[in-house]
């Protein structure tokens, strides 16, 4: 399995790397870490979860509700003002701890570049050994904007000194889910 | 040379904030690269690119239309244009015609090559960059000083000073502070910006697919949020496949800035909606700019591989020290050089062409396999034709072409030199002299008796096997001592050694200044002396002279027309050895004993560049060396250039001066109270640097270290 070396090259670039079991795990975990850091119903704090296989059958509603300050409906307005995006990616690299997916559609883009944190779903199937494979696999044809993001945005354009946060997520969080089928509730 | 150029120079020297953050770059930079590509084979990545790139190189007019059939078949619009000025006309057109003000950049030296900015801004257009380094520079007025850290010259005191002007506020050099200012001021731009200018890394043919890569996500925010994305693509980012994305991709962001993969890397296919929903505005331009004539030239064809991750700045001992204003345009360092002469002009690289000492740190570690010093030579090659030769550099051809008159004069200077000459050193030269010649190291006194005369009175035992001894100009005329030791050495091994009295210079000094025809009858006055007397092996000490007899004497040959010498050429150099790999292979073959002499001094040993990157022999010294009895205690940066390089020394002092002082520093620091060497060009820069030091660490060719091991020399 490539999770364990995934994980340890995600956070050698400074990723957050959590695994969880099942959907319902995961969406525990995330409402807890939306809460533990700070998302408010207020400029600035919001989060904003982008349409995804994730969110299939769930009551967003419901969730806004448990969570003040979570929305669904993604503008560039709201994700300016957001601290934490959520979208779900497809594939993760092992040797490089990458998240790739499909990022054609505009909201998975906004909530991942704009927001200070970006947490992102991955699916621990879909963990392969590196980008050779991914290059093999995906079809550009079908797939206008493909995504690679190997931890948060940095520089180290001023003196050499690597800095965390410039334009994108200062934080970078995956959530390896093994069973996304698990049905919830 | 021009004296603005030399005064640039001076001042980049002068400059301790240059030279400290570029200094500690390039020494972290090689470790850092080594870890980034362990576990890698390097040498089957950089074939496969090369492989990948030079095939593309071979089609672009194929590639370039099929890149623009597949893009514009998915919505984009396809523009293509050999001329600078068209694709600024093209933007500033697209801007009026749908009112377009405000432009967001994320780094693209294609848009630097043509100037875009300064037409953009002029035509009224608002344009910022956005990658950090590129805002700090354009804020402060100036242009990148390398490829991929554009601001690596500026302090974050000066950073600070140029973002308080722009922002209105007070900022002191925090670093993370002034990165939020730069998010914060940016973000601004990129929420209300109308049109988003972007390079690419890559361009797909097959797929019509940009492939971008940025760390700190600008790209991601150009491409996403105005609703006009403009992307200007060299024509050399072209490749046929979209499998071949991976290898190049492997290999860049190692070599660039040394991570596994850069954080963002973005393939665009096509439109993308924005994020009102309308398709994006896509226009892709493909900017040849000389880049076909490039390709159709057998010799820089090559140069279009590049990838443009800048390592070959990163290790190179001259860049180091001058920074990217000095060494290069637009496009910095040596290759930076080699792409100013076609995307700009030939002339332009006249002076900065020079700068390159010819040490071969970057071709080691070029992942597109480019030969970034021989193409610099090619440029000499052309410019030494374009360029009527000066009366003193016709007359040293002259000279150094008639072996007779230059080796009397030579003797000559020897009794000149006597007064001089203390120690067997010129630590001062009178100034109608060239008193600069001695400022920073001592020079060696011609020895009172050459080599060549030497030699033949040396007693020698009959030997089973017959070497001839090609001393080059320093082992004959300055460090004979240097002969006698190899004689002794080979003696041992039952080899008897003859110096053939035909053989002259090895014509470095006019090859390497691009003096084709001049190294050419150098290489046959040697041809014809070395092959004159039957022996088994020809037998140098001087790296520089081995790599002629070895290599350039035939391909002199061959661009002179002189086809007919080849196999000659070929004979000679199949029988040459270098000192250290011939002794390595006697004492394997048990044809010499090395016992391991007792109480030997520890040693620290100097990698010479040709000796290392030219013939790639690193290991036999040192192994010889050991089993002789000399503790060996590593430098750091052992193969790192002594600053001698020929002529380079005489040429550019100031440069060679802190190169040398850095030699001396890390041989001072490897504790060894002798440096060993197998070159006498690097033997005579670091002998006369410590003399000039009053040093009293010694310097001995690897030959005169064994000799005494074996109990010859003293």
């Amino acid at each position: 399995m490539d999770y364990e070396l995934f994980k340890a090259k995600a956070e050698g670039v400074s990723a957050e790397v959590h695994r969880l079991p099942g959907r319902a795990a995961a969406l525990a975990f995330i409402l807890d870490f939306l809460k533990a850091n700070g998302v408010a119903d207020s400029p600035g704090a919001f989060a904003l979860w982008a349409p995804c296989p994730f969110l299939a059958g769930l009551d967003q509603a419901e969730l806004a509700r448990q969570v003040p300050g979570l929305s669904f409906d993604v503008t560039r307005e709201k994700a300016a003002q957001t601290l934490v995006g959520i979208n779900q990616v497809t594939w993760g690299l092992a040797n490089t701890g990458t998240i790739a997916g499909d990022a054609t559609a505009i909201e998975g883009r906004l909530v991942s570049t704009l927001p200070w944190i970006h947490l992102a779903i991955l699916p621990t199937a879909g963990l392969l050994p590196d980008l050779p494979a991914l290059i093999e696999r995906v079809d550009p044809a079908a797939m206008a904007y493909l995504a690679l993001v190997t931890g948060p945005s940095r520089t180290a354009d001023i003196e050499r000194v690597l800095t965390i946060g410039v334009h994108g997520p200062e934080r970078l969080v995956i959530v390896c889910v093994d069973d996304l089928e698990e049905v919830n509730r | 040379m021009s004296q603005d150029f030399k005064r640039q120079i001076k001042k980049a020297i002068e400059d301790p904030n240059l030279t400290g953050a570029l200094g500690r770059f390039s020494e972290a930079y090689a470790l850092s690269r080594a870890k980034a590509y362990e576990g890698i084979d390097f040498q089957a990545l950089r074939q496969q690119i090369a492989a990948i790139k030079g095939d593309a190189a071979g089609k672009l007019e194929e590639l370039a239309e099929e890149f623009t059939r597949q893009a514009t078949a998915k919505g984009a619009h396809g523009f293509r244009t050999s001329q600078p000025e068209e694709v600024r006309a093209y933007i500033l057109n697209l801007a009026a015609e749908k009112g377009l003000k405000r432009v967001v950049k994320s780094k693209s030296m294609a848009s630097e090559e043509i100037h875009l900015n300064q037409a953009l801004i002029q035509a009224g257009l608002e344009v910022k960059e956005t990658d950090l380094g590129e805002w700090i520079i354009q804020l402060a007025g100036q242009r990148p000083s390398h490829m991929v850290m554009p601001a690596i010259h500026l302090t974050k005191e000066e950073v600070a000073e140029i973002f308080s002007k722009e922002v209105k506020e007070r900022l002191a050099g925090d670093i993370p502070r002034l990165v939020k200012v730069a998010r914060r001021e940016l973000r601004q731009k990129f929420l209300e910006a109308d049109i988003g200018i972007s390079g690419a890394n890559i361009a797909v043919a097959q797929t019509g697919t940009l492939v971008i890569i940025t760390n700190e996500g600008n790209a991601r925010l150009v491409t996403s949020l105005p609703r006009v994305h403009v992307a200007i693509v060299g024509l050399e980012k072209l490749i046929e496949r979209f499998e071949d994305i991976a290898p190049i991709l492997t290999a860049l962001p190692k070599s660039a800035t040394s991570q596994l993969l850069t954080s963002y890397v973005t393939m665009i296919t096509g439109p993308v909606p924005n994020t009102d929903g309308t398709p994006k505005d896509l226009h892709i331009i493909l900017l040849d700019n000389h880049r076909t004539e490039m390709a159709a030239d057998p010799v820089f064809k090559q140069a279009l591989q590049c990838i443009r991750c800048a390592s070959c700045l990163n290790v190179c001992p001259v860049f180091r020290l001058v920074g990217g204003h000095v060494f290069g345009d637009v496009y910095t360092g040596g290759i930076g050089t080699v792409l100013t002469a076609w995307f700009d002009q030939l002339k332009k690289t006249e002076d900065i062409q020079g700068l390159c000492i010819g040490c071969g740190n970057c071709k080691e570690v070029c992942p597109a396999c480019i030969d970034i010093p021989e193409l610099i030579m090619e440029l000499r090659r052309r410019l030494d034709k374009k360029t009527p030769r000066t009366l003193s550099q016709k007359a040293a051809y002259a000279v150094v072409n008639n072996r007779r008159l230059f080796h009397g004069l030579l003797r000559a200077a020897s009794l000149a030199s006597k007064p001089l000459a203390k120690d067997g050193f010129i630590r001062h030269l009178p100034q109608f002299l060239g008193g600069d010649l001695a400022s920073f190291r001592s020079l060696p006194a011609i020895a009172a008796e050459p080599l060549r005369d030497l030699l033949p009175r040396l007693r020698q035992p009959q030997g089973r096997q017959k070497a001839l001894f090609y001393a080059g100009c320093l082992i004959d005329f300055a460090y004979p001592g240097v002969g006698q030791a190899v004689v002794e050495v080979l003696n041992k091994a039952g080899i008897e050694v003859a110096f053939p009295q035909g053989q002259t210079c090895c014509g470095a000094p006019a090859r390497y200044a691009g003096a084709v025809e001049v190294a050419a009858k150098n290489a046959r006055d040697n041809i014809e002396a070395l092959l004159e007397t039957p022996a088994d092996y020809v037998v140098s000490a001087c790296p520089t002279c081995t790599v002629a007899l070895k290599e350039a004497f035939g391909q002199d040959l061959e661009a002179q027309g002189l086809g007919d010498w080849l196999p000659r050429a070929r004979e000679l150099a199949a029988k040459t050895w270098d000192f250290s790999s011939l002794v390595r292979r006697l004492v394997d073959e048990g044809r010499l004993a090395l016992p391991a002499a007792l109480g030997l001094e520890p040693c620290t040993y100097h990698d010479s560049c040709h000796l290392k990157r030219s013939l790639g022999v690193q290991e036999e010294p040192r192994q010889l060396l050991i089993q002789a009895g000399y503790p060996l205690r590593e430098m750091f940066e052992s193969d790192m250039c002594c600053g001698m390089g020929g002529s380079y020394a005489l040429k550019f002092p100031e440069i060679a001066q802190p190169m040398l002082e850095r030699k001396l520093h890390n041989i001072a620091g490897s504790g060894a109270g002798t440096v060993a060497l197998d070159c006498p060009g690097c033997l005579m820069q670091i002998q006369g640097g410590l003399d000039k030091q009053g040093s009293p660490l010694k310097v001995r060719h690897t030959a005169e270290l064994l000799a005494q091991a074996l109990g010859g020399l003293k």
